[in-house]
C-alpha cells in the first residue's frame, strides 16, 4: 500500500514554443547526430588491434605467484576461497616442505567459467599469492579444460609476470610458526614447485 | 533486319528492358541498402559498422542474403499457412510493381526519329496506380500479424492497420495539392512541367511552389515505409519483433527487403513529385530536349542520386529520433498533419479556380498563412502536438522539480 504522503509529485516542465512544434527539436536532433557522422570512430578492431589495458587493475584470468625461489607462494590459508563470492576456489592443503611456512597447496584449482572475476580472492591473501593478471582471452573447448589446477596457474604466472610483476614479492618467512615445517617428511621433489 | 530494328524502336521493348534491369538493379540495391543503413547507424554512433566480409564490408548484403536462403523455412504449428507465406509476398512485392510507373529518364530517341519513354508503363492514371498500389502494402504488416496468431504479432499488425490508414489521408491530401498544381496525373508530365525557371534561374520545382506540402509528404512516408520514429508496428521494445515476429529465413527477409524498397520507392516519388524527378538545372543532358542515350543515363543518375538523398535523410532520422507513443502518434496525423494538409488542398483548389495555381507568390503565400495559423493553435493549445500522458499534472501547473 502506497501512503499518499510518500508520493513525490513532480510538475511536468513547460515545454517551449518550439518543444511543442516537434519539428524545431527534430532538426536540432538531427543537427547532433550530423556531427557525429564525421567523428573518427571509436571502434578498435578486435584480433588485429587491441585496446591498451590498465595492466595493474585489469581483472583478467588468475594466477598463482612464484616467490624469489621460484615455489608458490601460496600458503593454503584459505582465505581466498573464504572470500569467493563464486565458490570456484579449491584448496586442497598439505604440510609445506620448505621451512619458511606451515602448509602449502597440494592442489589449487580455479573454476574459470564460476569465477566472476570480482578480485576478492587478491583482496584477501595475506602474502600477495593470488592475482587476477590482465589477461582477457582465454578459452576451452570442454568445460574441464576451464578448471586451471596449480600448474596452470603458476604458468600464467610465468607467462605474465614480465608484463605485471608481482605486487610484493618480499613477504616471505612469517613470525611464530616456529618453522615447524622443518620436521614434516618432504613430498616427492616435482611436487613442490 | 528493319523488323528485329523496329522492335527494339517500340516502347514495348524499352519498357520490358527496363522492367527487368529495374528489377534486379532495385533487388540489389535494396541489399545495399541495408548496408547502407548499418553504416549510416554505426557513423552516428561513432562506430565503423560492416568492415569484416570483403573490402569495406561491401559483400555483407551477400553473406547475409546467402544466411536468410540458407536458413530453414520454418513454420510455426498454429499459423495460417498460406496467409503467412502471402504476408512477406505482399510486402515484398508491391514496392516493386510500384516501380512500373516511375519515370527514370525522360524521353529517349531509340532511332529513327521514335521518341519512347524510359518508363515500365506510364498510365493516364499514373499517381493514382502508385497511391492504389501503395494502400496495398499494408496488408503485407496486418496479414502478417494476423497469420502468425501471436499476440505480439497480432498487436504490430493492428498497429501497422491504424497507422497507414491515418497517414495514408494526409498523404493523398499532400500528392492531391500537386495534382491540382499540375493539373495531371502521368508523372513523366508531372516531372516535364517542373522542367522550367522562375526569374531565369530557380527551377521550377514544386519544392519551391509548396514546401509545407513537400514536408508533411516525406513525414506521411516514413510512417508509410514504418520507418522510425513511426515504427510502431514492429517496436522491439514492447512487441518482441512485432508483425515479423513468428517470421524467419526468407520470409523474414522479404518483410525486410521489402522495406528497403518500400524506401526507395518512396524516395522515387516524392523526388518525382517536388524535386523535379530527373531534371537538375544547368545540365544540358538533364533537360526534357535531351533525347540521346547518353541523356537517359544522366537523367536516371540524377533521379538515383535525389533517391539516395532522401535514403540517406531517412536513415539519418532513424538514428535521431525515439519513437512515437501511439496515442501520439495518432495525434500528429488526426490533429496536425490532416487539417494542414486540408487547409493547403483548399488553398489551392482556390488558387486554381483563379488559374494562379502555377505562381510561386500565391502558393507561398498559402504556406505561410496556413504555418502561421498551425503554430498560433499550437501555441494556444493546451497540449503540444505530440500529446502527454493525461495523468501528468497540465503544463505550468506546480513549482517544477522534485517536491
Amino acid at each position: 500500500m502506497i501512503r499518499d504522503e510518500d508520493i513525490i509529485r513532480i510538475a511536468a516542465p513547460r515545454l517551449t514554443a518550439a518543444e511543442r512544434l516537434y519539428l524545431p527539436q527534430v532538426l536540432d536532433g538531427m543537427k547532433t547526430t550530423l556531427t557525429h557522422l564525421f567523428r573518427r570512430p571509436v571502434t578498435v578492431k578486435y584480433p588485429e588491434e587491441k585496446r591498451a589495458l590498465r595492466v595493474d587493475n585489469h581483472r583478467g584470468l588468475h594466477r598463482l605467484n612464484r616467490d624469489e625461489q621460484g615455489r608458490v607462494a601460496c600458503v593454503a590459508c584459505f582465505m581466498c576461497s573464504t572470500a569467493c563470492p563464486a565458490h570456484c576456489i579449491h584448496i586442497v592443503a598439505g604440510d609445506a616442505p620448505w621451512p619458511d611456512r606451515e602448509k602449502y597447496p597440494v592442489q589449487f584449482d580455479i573454476d574459470e567459467l564460476r569465477c566472476i572475476y570480482c578480485g576478492m580472492c587478491e583482496e584477501a591473501c595475506p602474502v600477495d599469492a593470488i592475482e587476477l593478471t590482465p589477461e582477457y582471452d582465454f578459452v576451452g573447448t570442454t568445460r574441464e579444460q576451464m578448471v586451471l589446477d596449480k600448474e596452470e596457474l603458476l604458468a600464467v604466472y610465468d607467462r605474465t609476470c614480465g608484463l605485471k610483476p608481482r605486487k610484493n614479492p618480499r613477504i616471505t618467512g612469517y613470525p611464530g610458526t616456529g618453522h615447524r615445517g622443518q620436521s614434516v617428511p618432504r613430498p616427492p621433489a616435482d611436487e613442490a614447485t | 533486319m528493319p523488323v528485329v530494328a523496329a522492335i527494339f524502336q517500340t516502347q514495348l521493348f524499352v519498357s520490358v528492358a527496363l522492367a527487368v534491369v529495374a528489377l534486379a538493379l532495385i533487388l540489389g540495391a535494396t541489399a545495399y541498402c541495408i548496408y547502407f543503413e548499418r553504416k549510416v547507424a554505426a557513423w552516428i554512433q561513432d562506430r565503423m559498422g560492416p568492415s569484416r566480409v570483403g573490402p569495406w564490408g561491401l559483400f555483407q548484403p551477400i553473406a547475409d542474403g546467402l544466411k536468410f536462403v540458407w536458413k530453414e523455412d520454418s513454420f510455426p504449428a498454429h499459423v495460417d499457412k498460406l496467409l503467412f507465406v502471402l504476408a512477406p509476398t505482399i510486402s515484398f512485392v508491391v514496392p516493386l510493381v510500384l516501380f512500373a510507373a516511375i519515370p527514370w529518364g525522360g524521353q529517349l530517341d531509340v532511332g529513327g526519329g521514335n521518341l519512347v519513354e524510359v518508363q515500365v508503363a506510364n498510365p493516364d492514371i499514373g499517381l493514382l496506380y502508385i497511391l492504389g498500389v501503395a494502400a496495398l502494402s499494408v496488408y503485407g504488416v496486418v496479414l502478417g500479424g494476423w497469420a502468425s496468431r501471436n499476440k505480439y504479432s497480432f498487436f504490430g499488425g493492428m498497429r501497422a492497420c491504424a497507422q497507414m490508414l491515418s497517414y495514408e489521408i494526409p498523404l493523398g491530401l499532400c500528392i492531391l495539392v500537386v495534382v491540382l498544381t499540375m493539373g495531371t496525373l502521368r508523372l513523366e508530365q508531372i516531372t516535364a512541367a517542373q522542367t522550367g525557371y522562375w526569374l531565369g534561374f530557380i527551377p521550377q520545382w514544386n519544392v519551391f511552389l509548396h514546401p509545407l506540402a513537400f514536408v508533411l509528404l516525406f513525414i506521411c512516408m516514413l510512417a508509410e515505409c514504418n520507418r522510425a520514429p513511426f515504427d510502431l508496428p514492429e517496436a522491439e521494445q514492447e512487441l518482441v519483433g512485432g508483425f515479423h515476429t513468428e517470421y524467419g529465413a526468407l520470409k523474414f527477409g522479404m518483410f525486410f527487403l521489402g522495406e528497403y524498397a518500400h524506401m526507395i520507392t518512396s524516395g522515387a516519388l516524392i523526388s518525382v513529385l517536388f524535386l523535379g524527378g530527373w531534371h537538375l538545372p544547368w545540365l544540358a543532358w538533364t533537360q526534357p530536349d535531351a533525347v540521346s542515350w547518353g541523356a537517359a543515363l544522366c537523367k536516371i543518375v540524377v533521379l538515383c542520386a535525389k533517391v539516395c538523398f532522401f535514403i540517406f535523410v531517412m536513415m539519418w532520422i532513424r538514428w535521431t529520433l525515439p519513437r512515437f507513443r501511439f496515442d501520439q502518434l495518432l495525434r500528429v496525423a488526426w490533429q496536425g498533419l490532416i487539417p494542414i494538409t486540408l487547409a493547403l488542398v483548399a488553398w489551392t483548389t482556390g488558387l486554381l479556380y483563379f488559374g494562379v495555381q502555377r505562381s510561386p507568390l500565391w502558393t507561398l503565400w498559402g504556406n505561410v498563412l496556413i504555418l502561421a495559423a498551425a503554430l498560433a493553435w499550437v501555441a494556444r493549445a493546451r497540449t503540444p502536438v505530440t500529446g502527454r500522458q493525461d495523468n501528468l499534472p497540465p503544463v505550468g501547473a506546480g513549482t517544477g522539480g522534485a517536491g
